[in-house]
């Protein structure tokens, strides 16, 4: 069974429809990257697999025993974030809100599950540290050990790379692959189209039409051939300048 | 010099005074504790609302001249601030126009309800301590000071029992909500202790000028810290200790009110904090 099955799903704001007739499903250990125009509903989408918001149609089946407190979640940076005073492992901890319940500190269990997963983001010398005085890459491995510290199993993330320059995205990139292969579930957004080809497994592409399949398959594709050949004569474009 | 400062320890043999002490310490207290949250949160509308909304209850009160003006104020302002919450997160209607309009149509109509039926025969003192509290703070009785450390103690529990939900709250409701954490209820019990905390301040500092003693020591604070965790506990200490500060410049001074005079340490001692932090950049 799929750990997460969506089936004919609608998603839109009041009577706006952004996405219609939506089919996909996510096994356990596949990296599916989701791509797409801005303004696609990319982030519409995965807010309604984590059940922030409601679809307007259709519906959502989590499977394999896949509870709402075992997903991991690195949403798109805000604005409020930015200026926040809030010390590394402060933020890294708070990603075991889930796992304590009603007790109101967190327990050494958990306090350990933290140091860990600095240690494994390669963010354990910042603990300290202010996350707001931390360079981008930084902070988003800083929001990914609190994504680890919450799942052992699936990870959402919204535009992980976003802001990052091309050597801390590579770096980032190639973390988020090394989480997959130790066994987590991997479901992206992203903007780049090279980086989806070379590492998800799967992909699903919102446009007016949408495409699910694998990687090869969608290199196959009409609408994916065309949006290789975009991506990479753009990447052509932008080195010569 | 040492005349005032003997005239301080002359005051504190009267137990009006010690008693404004202590609330006046508590007061600080809890309205620091959430300072913090409510900057992060761009909560602060609600606290600037809340005291309007107050007057306007305090208005109803002290016309329908109960014993306990509290039995008044506390629900009515409690409700104000979860309506206004919703309000303020409601992205249909504008939320900053719809909280304005809350807040000045309290305001008018308690000052209306004031001059329609008068309280006492002096109209705008009642109206001026309502808004910017006493000048003198002989009305404390023992009572009020139970009620408040009654009613301080609570908020220090709840805030000390969710302090990790709160902060999850504040820094990350997305994440919060997405990892399964109530944030709505936990939304809702900071709008709850926050119209509780206001309600306690209003009757010492004034109803205009609580919303300050919530704002800026957390401002102050985060100047110069760099964790949720220190930035909460210097801006009660900050509280504590301007709000002592203002207590005896008032008395020092003499005739001066006491909100007021708080207020202004705060002020002074926010400056104080900024140019530390850009020294310290
Ligand atoms: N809270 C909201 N209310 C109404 N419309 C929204 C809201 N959030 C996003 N939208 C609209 O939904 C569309 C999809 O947005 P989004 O999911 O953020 O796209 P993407 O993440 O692919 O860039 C956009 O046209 C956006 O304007
Ligand atoms: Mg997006």
């Amino acid at each position: 069974m799929a750990l997460i099955e969506v089936k004919g799903l609608k998603l839109g704001y009041e009577n706006r429809v952004i996405i219609k007739n939506l089919n996909f499903t996510v096994n356990e250990g596949e990296y599916l990257c989701i791509v797409g125009e801005n303004g696609s509903g990319k982030t519409t989408l995965m807010k309604t697999l984590l059940n922030l918001q409601k679809p307007m149609d259709g519906e959502i089946i989590y499977g394999d025993g896949l509870k709402k407190n075992e997903i991991g979640y690195l949403p798109q940076q805000t604005i409020v974030q930015k200026d926040f005073p809030a010390s590394v492992r402060e933020i890294v901890l708070s990603g075991c809100q889930a796992r304590c319940g009603w007790r109101p500190f967190y327990s050494k269990d958990e306090k350990k599950l933290a140091e860990d997963n600095m240690e494994r983001m390669g963010i354990k010398q910042f603990a300290k540290r202010c996350y707001r005085d931390l360079s981008g890459g930084q902070q988003q491995r800083v929001l990914l050990a609190r994504a680890l510290c919450a799942t052992r199993k699936i990870l959402l993330l919204d535009e992980p790379v976003s802001g990052l320059d091309p050597m801390v995205t590579a770096e980032m990139y190639s973390l988020i692959d090394g989480l997959n292969k130790d066994g987590i579930t991997i479901i992206m957004i992203s903007h780049d189209i090279s980086a989806a080809v070379r590492y998800a497994t799967n992909i699903l592409h919102i446009s007016k039409k949408i495409f699910f399949g694998t990687k090869d398959e969608y290199s196959q594709s009409d609408i994916g051939k065309l949006f290789i050949m975009r991506d990479y004569y753009e990447r052509g474009r932008n080195r010569d300048v | 010099m040492f005349d005032n400062l003997s005239k301080i320890g002359d005051y504190l043999e009267y137990p009006f005074v010690r008693y404004a002490l202590i609330v006046v310490v508590l007061v600080a207290l809890c309205a620091s504790l959430l300072g913090v949250t409510l900057v992060l949160k761009r909560f602060s509308f609600i606290g600037d609302g809340l005291s309007h909304v107050g007057f306007g209850a305090m208005a109803i009160a002290s016309v329908a001249n109960v014993t306990n003006q509290m039995i008044i104020i506390m629900p009515v302002t409690i409700i104000s601030a979860v309506l206004l919450l919703r309000t303020g997160q409601n992205t249909k209607i504008k939320g900053d126009a719809a909280i304005a309009m809350i807040s000045v149509g309290a305001l008018a109509f308690g000052y209306l309800l004031m001059n329609i039926f008068p309280p006492s025969a002096n109209l705008t003192g009642d109206v001026c301590s309502t808004l910017f509290g006493p000048t003198s703070l002989i009305t404390l009785t023992m009572d009020d000071v139970i009620l408040c450390s009654v009613i301080s103690a609570i908020v220090v529990i709840v805030f000390l029992f969710f302090y990790r939900k709160i902060f999850a709250v504040t820094f990350d409701e997305n994440f919060a909500a997405a990892v399964g954490t109530r944030t709505k209820a936990y939304n809702l019990l900071l709008a709850v202790i926050i119209a509780v905390v206001i309600v306690m301040g209003m009757t010492l500092v004034g109803s205009l000028m609580i919303s300050a003693l919530v704002i800026f020591p957390a401002l102050s604070s985060m100047r110069l810290f760099k964790s949720f965790r220190s930035v909460t506990i210097f801006s009660v200490i900050l509280s504590v200790c301007c709000a002592v500060i203002g207590v005896f410049i008032a008395i020092m001074v003499g005739r001066i009110p006491i909100g007021a005079t708080i207020v202004a340490v705060d002020v002074a001692a926010f400056i104080f904090c900024w140019i530390i932090g850009l020294i310290k950049k």
